[in-house]
């Protein structure tokens, strides 16, 4: 029997409802017991747990909370591996101190068929990072015409349906995928946004971009296709989660839509969070992603959509690229940020730093939201759970460095920009499977 | 005459040119200054001096542009500067050579101004963030042309001897024109009043941030108006139908003689060219007594010359700083 007790940490558990000083034991690979330090029989030291814990991490000022969960992140592989592979991908998602991702359809091939997801979760259980879950694509090679064969993904390990960046743009299609996964109790998670509005466009579409000559994508390229998207899950009695929300009119319309219990739930990232359209008046290829940054007036309103739990989840949207896919004009760079290292961080200025969140809600938004879109029962610290487990030093001050990542790429726009916030160590099936070295 | 000799009337102070908008009146007032003085001594532009003597200019066009790179390398050689063309067509680009793979070896070649024209927004800032060399923005997408900003700008003041107080119409696709946002910045730098007339679907609205008026009858402004520049409509940078027809775009906003002769008696026709006849304006308008436009190409050599002078200043003072 192998144990471990996380000692004399703040254990953040919100799917428990848990803020306190408390150890965590593991025991093979399970969370055994969470013991609030007041709570303890005896003084410190820690009493030892029945049956001695072999190892002891000491926790104290760090936050103890349970393993983070992405719920899209683009692996690349197959197909782009010159961008990131699994075994890269998912030891940056352990940087990160994800413990759990659902890996996007957008590989080449596209994630449409069985084979697929298996080879995803076979190149996963040989990197032996982090957990892996397939996303399969709603349509065959994600071109928004013929639906996949998405009972087999099921039967692939597919836990959600996503086209990627593809929007499903024939509504007659989104409906009919919103019905046929009802059988599977699956969501789909989908980009919201209209092609026609948004084709060309590198910014956001306002008055930065009229100055620097930019072609904009208007923030109703998402309202709309928003809007449709609503509708159509209303009418169908589907599941859909919308993936990076970056405007005040979407954020109203999943508000709503929620209220009236039609089953929408919805994501933002970091980097939406944290940007303005403002900085694209340096032309840096590295603020170029999909949706693009926005103006002031759409991060507040994100903000208040986090807070009151409109928006469930912050996921990184990693878009790992290959450092010379970037370093060309903004019109040709592709979009994309790789964010999955920096999300911690990237929220603490965002959100905590400023008082617009606290650890507890952020963290929430981080487990027990995405568990809850994707259906997963991680997240929590719940006794007879896996033990998944990640440990942050709140204080921590550093400074990014993009050649450091473990990701294949360094397409952040964060490189050499100080922090506070680290996740020092992340825990796996009870085993520390990342620590930062300092 | 020596670089060093060349007057200058105030702070330049600017490695490179990228555009209009970060320029104060009195740096453009330095170029202009400048222009006139080459103006002086030149007689329009001809003959030669070796004012930049030993320099080397490069001309890396991305971008298709016959007019511009002749302008630039016929300045270029008028101030005495060995030039050198660098037809960095798309093609290397796709060979994989990055955009700063071709900076960096037009930098290794000992170039000391690079004049640049691409079709993006942002392609010579990333230049300038990428070369020692002077960079020198020709063009970039629909983002700005900061020489024909500042050519227009010299026409009209040697017509009319100064800038404010002036009514300048910015008339056609403003919102995929370069020249129509170095027009509004150095116009307004300069204390001009811009109105800026085409159909709603070329003007975006957001633009009166940058202290412009809209307006989307040409015949009411018209009277107002000291200056039309007549924007060429850019066929290839829209997608899609932005108005429904060329007719209906000469109907409402073509420059034409009864347009003319409703205007001020005065009044100063430009066109950055190269236009398209019978569009946005008649061929009556386009060779009449209220057309600038040859004088336009005149002067634009001349801002030219007086553009890469300034550079050229700066980086001497930057090498000798190296030394």
């Amino acid at each position: 029997m192998s144990s471990l007790l996380i000692s004399g940490g703040r254990v953040i558990d919100p799917a428990n409802n848990l803020d306190a000083i408390a150890d965590v034991l593991i025991v093979d690979a399970k969370i055994a017991a969470v013991t609030p330090i007041g709570e303890r029989s005896g003084v410190s030291p820690p009493v030892q747990p029945p049956g001695t814990a072999t190892r002891i991490i000491d926790a104290t000022n760090l936050i103890v909370s349970p393993g983070f969960i992405d719920t899209h992140v683009s692996l690349r592989e197959p197909g782009f591996e010159e961008d990131e592979c699994t075994a890269t991908g998912t030891a940056a998602a352990l940087a990160g101190g994800f413990t759990t991702i659902a890996a996007q359809s957008d590989t080449h091939p596209v994630v449409d068929n069985r084979a697929a997801a298996e080879f995803i979760r076979l190149q996963a259980e040989r990197a032996r990072n982090c957990r892996v879950y397939p996303l399969g694509a709603v349509t065959k090679e994600s071109k928004g015409e013929e639906l996949a064969e998405i009972g087999q993904l099921v039967q692939g390990g597919a836990v959600g349906f996503s086209d990627a960046k593809r929007p499903v743009a024939n509504s007659e299609v989104m409906r009919r995928a919103l019905e046929y996964t009802r059988m599977f109790n699956r969501p789909i998670l989908h980009f919201a946004m209209v092609p026609e509005l948004s084709d060309g466009g590198v910014m956001h579409e306002g008055f930065e971009a009229t100055r620097l000559g930019l072609r904009g994508i208007p923030a109703a390229a998402q309202d709309i296709m928003t809007h449709r998207d609503i509708a159509l899950t209303e009418l169908t009695c589907g599941r859909i989660h919308l993936m990076c929300v970056t405007t005040v009119d979407s954020v109203m319309q999943i508000r709503q839509a929620k209220a009236q219990g039609i089953h929408v739930t919805a994501d933002v990232t970091p980097h939406h969070l944290l940007l303005t359209d403002k900085v694209m008046s340096s032309f840096e290829t590295m603020y170029k992603c999909n949706p693009p940054l926005r103006s002031q007036r759409h991060v507040y309103a994100l903000i208040e959509g986090l807070q009151d739990g409109t928006l469930s989840a912050i996921t990184s949207d990693h878009q790992p690229l290959a450092l010379e896919k970037k370093q060309v004009d903004l019109d040709t760079a592709p979009f994309g940020i790789c964010g999955i290292e920096t999300l911690l961080p990237v929220c603490n200025r965002a959100l905590i730093e400023p008082g617009h969140l606290t650890w507890p809600q952020l963290i929430a938004r981080l487990t027990t939201g995405p568990a809850a879109i994707l259906g997963l029962k991680h997240g929590t610290l719940s006794v007879g759970e896996l033990a998944d487990v990640t440990l942050i030093d709140p204080a921590k001050q550093w400074t990014v460095r993009a050649a450091e990542f473990r990701s294949r790429s360094r397409n952040t726009p964060f490189d050499g920009v100080e922090f506070t916030g680290k996740v020092v160590k992340t825990i796996v099936d009870g085993e520390v499977r990342f620590q930062c070295d300092t | 005459m020596l670089l060093s000799e060349i007057p200058v009337s105030g702070p330049w102070g600017e490695r490179h040119l990228l555009g209009l908008e970060h320029l104060s009146a009195d740096q453009i007032n330095c170029v202009l200054d400048l222009t006139k003085h080459y103006d002086n001594i030149t007689s329009g532009g001809s003959g030669r001096l070796d004012v930049l003597k030993g320099l080397v200019v490069a001309n890396l066009f991305f971008e298709n542009s016959t007019r511009t790179r002749t302008s630039f390398s016929l300045a270029a050689r008028r101030l005495g500067a060995d030039t050198v063309d660098f037809t960095a067509s798309s093609s290397s680009l796709s060979k994989g050579e990055t955009f700063i793979d071709t900076a960096q070896t037009i930098e290794a070649m000992g170039v000391d101004l690079v004049v640049c024209r691409h079709r993006t927004p942002g392609a010579p800032h990333l230049l300038a963030r990428n070369l020692k060399a002077g960079v020198l923005n020709a063009g970039d997408g629909t983002h700005e042309h900061p020489t024909q900003g500042l050519l227009d700008i010299y026409t009209i003041q040697k017509q009319r001897g100064h800038i404010a107080g002036l009514t300048v119409a910015l008339v056609g696709d403003i919102r995929h024109s370069r020249v129509a946002r170095s027009n509004i910045h150095g116009l307004k730098a300069l204390g001009a009043r811009v109105i800026v007339c085409g159909p709603a679907t070329l003007i975006p609205s957001d633009i009166t941030q940058l202290g412009v008026e809209i307006a989307y009858n040409l015949d009411d402004i018209l009277p107002e108006v000291d200056c039309v520049n007549l924007l060429r409509v850019q066929f290839e940078r829209q997608r899609g139908a932005f108005f429904p027809s060329i007719a209906e775009y000469a109907h409402l906003f073509g420059m034409n003689g009864d347009r003319i002769r409703r205007a001020r008696k005065d009044l100063l026709v430009l066109a950055p060219g190269p236009i398209n006849r019978g569009v946005e304006l008649t061929p009556e308008v386009a060779d009449g007594p209220n057309s600038l436009i040859l004088n336009q190409v005149t002067n634009g050599l001349l801002i030219r010359m007086a553009c890469l002078t300034l550079l050229a200043q700066e980086r001497r003072k930057d090498q000798e700083a190296c030394r």
